[in-house]
Formats: structure tokens, C-alpha cells, sequence
């Protein structure tokens, strides 16, 4: 079992216990808190397959944006620690386990039998390579990304802002 | 690390993450599901471009968090506003659209 | 390259093990214990805090987070550019198109700098100051419930 190896297990592991804790808790603050580790694992994961700069990205836009933003909107929906209920209405729960589990069975042993044919090579620094390709392939869906986001930005900050200043109407 | 082993874990988090959309009920807690398998392609995508040697999969990947920062800020403002609205936060209760 | 990382791990773990050493064992051994109702306060040396932390924050936190993480994905957007501008400045450099690189991020920063000055000019990047009884902006007094209720009703 070489280094590479251990450091895959330990950030799978991070991935997937926190995303079935998830899934399962019943605090929902532990839940936003779960979702950070399977946030890292995935980060460690991007960076084993040598993909640096997004594994970075994860990090910054992630954990430090998003998860954020999530934390603020529970804590801005909740007025006392009410648990959330477990599961819905009518969860329809053995069926849905019975077809996941075997959606499951059926996508990992197709991945597993295809005979992928390791090809290893040496990871680069990506964050030039990325902007090459923004800068001539993929230049119109970053233009685009500007237009989303300014759109986003007017949108969300006029929903909130409607919210806090007029309240309930 | 074998190409399969990365496959395997993507496709688990998107499954885990269909799975909590599926049987759970708030709505910050779908969009937490959501989070999960959006992580989830976006791994596959990741994986892919190193077993082919294209960056292009990078490219994707960057523009899949760009999409999820967006969808975080407009999905939480939206839920705020209707927890302002109605005061609740599930969806079995927000029927309003039904008809 | 793999290893390059490896230093950043070590940092991290140590980082870790060294954090939970001080909180779990250190501080066992060395302090003094001390049974006091004070000693159990969230700040024992502060404010004395009243009500749960179950409060519900105000609004003006999330609408910085939100413009915080829309500028954020700017600049991260931004990076790769910035990695590849020079390397590419000097490959075109006197040809036509050499200014291409700059215009299209240009273009980039000005459509977001739209939306900053709209967020700016609406007021949501304001901090105005919220006192025991309600909120004073410019205009009006908001009323603020004891409850955390939300519905607040202008005094003018």
C-alpha cells in the first residue's frame, strides 16, 4: 500500500461518511458542518488527480462561500433548535432503498468491469492551462458566467433585500 | 490510484446525495443534497480528463462551481424569502403551486 | 508535483494534532481547576449573554455573504487569467489581437462592476446602526418585535 493509496482511503473516507451523515442527522446545523468534510474530501481528492487549481477553487468557493452562505441561511430560518423532521410524509422508504441500492450495484460494477487502463502521468500546474483555454475556446461561456452573475448578484440581492426591509406582506 | 476507485467515489456521492433528495424534506437539506451531487459530477469530470489527458474537463469543472455559487445565493434568497412568507421551511407544506 | 502537497498535508495534520493537544491535554494538566457558575459562562470575562444563541441573525449578514461570494467567483475567475497573461503578452506582443486578452476581462470586470455599484447605490452595503428599539436609516424607523418577529412596521 503505497502513500498515494493511504491518502485516497483517508479522503474517501472524509467524502463519504460526512454524505451519508448528512443524509441521516437530524441537527441541521451538524448537517451544514458534515457537508465542509465531504467539501475537503472532495478538494483532496481534486488534488490527488493533480488537479490543483480547482482543488484550491473548491476550497475558496466551497467552504468559504457557499457553505458560509448556507450556515447564514439556517440560521436565519430557524428560531430555536427545532430538529427537522427525519424523513417525508410518506417516505416510501423500502422501495426507494431497493432501487438505490440496486442503482448502486449496477453503475459500481459496470465502472468496475469496463477495464479502465490506469494512465498516471505527471500532474501540472493547471491554472495556466485553464486560462489559455478561457481565454480562447471557452470565451464565450466566460463572458456568459459574468452576465449569470450580475444577474445573480441583482436578483438575490433584491429578493433579500425585499425580505428584510418590508417583511412579511 | 486506479482510475475505477475515483469513478466508484463520485458515483456514491451522487447517489447519496439522490437518495437525501429523495427522503428528506427540508429544503435547505435538498439543497445540501443538491451540493452533493453537483460534487459528484463535477468528480466524474475531473477523473475523466486525467484518464484522457484533456483539460477540458477542468474547464467544466470550473464553470460547475461558478453555477453552484449562483444557485446557492438565488436558491437561499428564494428561501428566505418564503420562509418570511409562510413561515416554514418544508416542502410537504408548501403546496401553494398544486393548483 | 504529488509531493509538493504532501508539505501542505503535514502542515495540516500537524496543525490539527497540535490544536486538539492544547484544547484536550494541555489544558488538562495545567490549569487550575476551579468550580465557580462564572467559569461556565459563554464569555467569562465579557458581556454576560442574554437570551439563547438561537436567535435569529439579521438579514444584512446574508447580503454581505451573498455579495462576498459573487465577488469571490469573480475572483477566482479572474486567476487563471492572470496566470496565463503574461506568457501570453509575450507571445503576441506588437501583432494584432495582442490587446484581445485585456479587453475580454475588461469587459469581464465592467459587467460585475455593474452590479456593484447597483448593490451600492440600493443600500445594501450600508451597515446602518440597529439600537435596543429598531433600525435607523435615512429615512425611517424600523420597529424591530421582541419576538424576532419579522413583521415591522415604519414609524417614519
Amino acid at each position: 500500500m503505497n502513500w498515494e493509496a493511504v491518502v485516497f482511503w483517508a479522503m474517501a473516507t472524509l467524502v463519504l461518511v460526512p454524505a451519508f451523515a448528512i443524509v441521516f442527522s437530524r441537527n441541521i446545523v451538524h448537517m451544514a458542518f458534515w457537508l465542509l468534510g465531504t467539501l475537503m474530501g472532495v478538494s483532496g481528492l481534486y488534488l490527488l488527480l493533480g488537479a490543483d487549481f480547482l482543488g484550491m477553487t473548491q476550497i475558496f468557493v466551497y467552504i468559504g462561500g457557499i457553505n458560509v452562505l448556507l450556515l447564514f441561511g439556517i440560521m436565519l430560518t430557524r428560531s430555536e433548535p427545532v430538529y427537522v423532521r427525519r424523513l417525508a410524509k410518506r417516505p416510501k422508504l423500502a422501495p426507494g432503498l431497493i432501487i438505490g441500492a440496486f442503482t448502486a450495484f449496477t453503475l459500481v460494477s459496470a465502472l468496475l468491469g469496463a477495464g479502465w487502463r490506469n494512465v498516471p502521468g505527471e500532474p501540472t500546474e493547471t491554472a495556466g492551462i485553464l486560462g489559455a483555454f478561457l481565454l480562447s475556446e471557452y470565451i464565450l461561456p466566460f463572458e456568459i458566467i459574468s452576465v449569470l452573475l450580475l444577474v445573480v448578484l441583482i436578483g438575490a440581492a433584491y429578493i433579500a433585500r425585499r425580505g428584510s426591509r418590508e417583511g412579511a406582506e | 490510484m486506479q482510475t475505477q476507485a475515483y469513478l466508484v467515489v463520485a458515483t456514491l456521492i451522487f447517489l447519496i446525495g439522490a437518495m437525501g433528495f429523495l427522503i428528506r424534506r427540508n429544503i435547505l437539506v435538498l439543497f445540501m443534497s443538491i451540493e452533493l451531487m453537483l460534487n459528484g459530477a463535477a468528480m466524474l469530470f475531473v477523473t475523466f480528463s486525467r484518464q484522457l489527458r484533456q483539460m477540458d474537463g477542468h474547464v467544466f469543472v470550473f464553470f460547475i462551481i461558478a453555477l453552484a455559487a449562483a444557485e446557492a445565493a438565488v436558491g437561499l434568497s428564494i428561501l428566505i424569502a418564503i420562509f418570511r412568507l409562510k413561515h416554514r421551511v418544508n416542502v410537504d407544506e408548501l403546496t401553494e403551486l398544486k393548483g | 508535483m504529488l509531493f509538493q502537497y504532501a508539505h501542505a498535508l503535514i502542515g495540516f495534520l500537524f496543525g490539527m494534532v497540535f490544536v486538539a493537544l492544547q484544547v484536550w491535554v494541555l489544558v488538562r494538566l495545567l490549569s487550575p481547576k476551579v468550580k465557580e457558575p462564572m467559569k461556565d459562562s459563554t464569555y467569562e470575562c465579557g458581556e454576560p449573554p442574554v437570551g439563547d444563541a438561537w436567535v435569529r441573525f439579521d438579514m444584512r449578514f446574508y447580503t454581505m455573504a451573498l455579495i462576498f461570494l459573487i465577488f469571490e467567483v469573480e475572483a477566482v475567475f479572474l486567476f487563471p487569467w492572470a496566470a496565463v497573461y503574461n506568457k501570453l503578452m509575450a507571445i503576441t506582443a506588437g501583432k494584432p489581437g495582442a490587446w484581445f486578452p485585456f479587453i475580454e476581462v475588461f469587459l469581464f470586470v465592467v459587467i460585475l462592476a455593474i452590479g456593484l455599484i447597483y448593490v451600492w447605490r440600493k443600500g445594501d452595503m450600508d451597515w446602518v446602526k440597529t439600537t435596543m428599539h429598531g433600525r435607523f436609516d435615512d429615512k425611517h424607523v424600523y420597529h424591530v418585535a421582541d419576538d424576532g418577529n419579522p413583521d415591522k412596521k415604519s414609524v417614519a
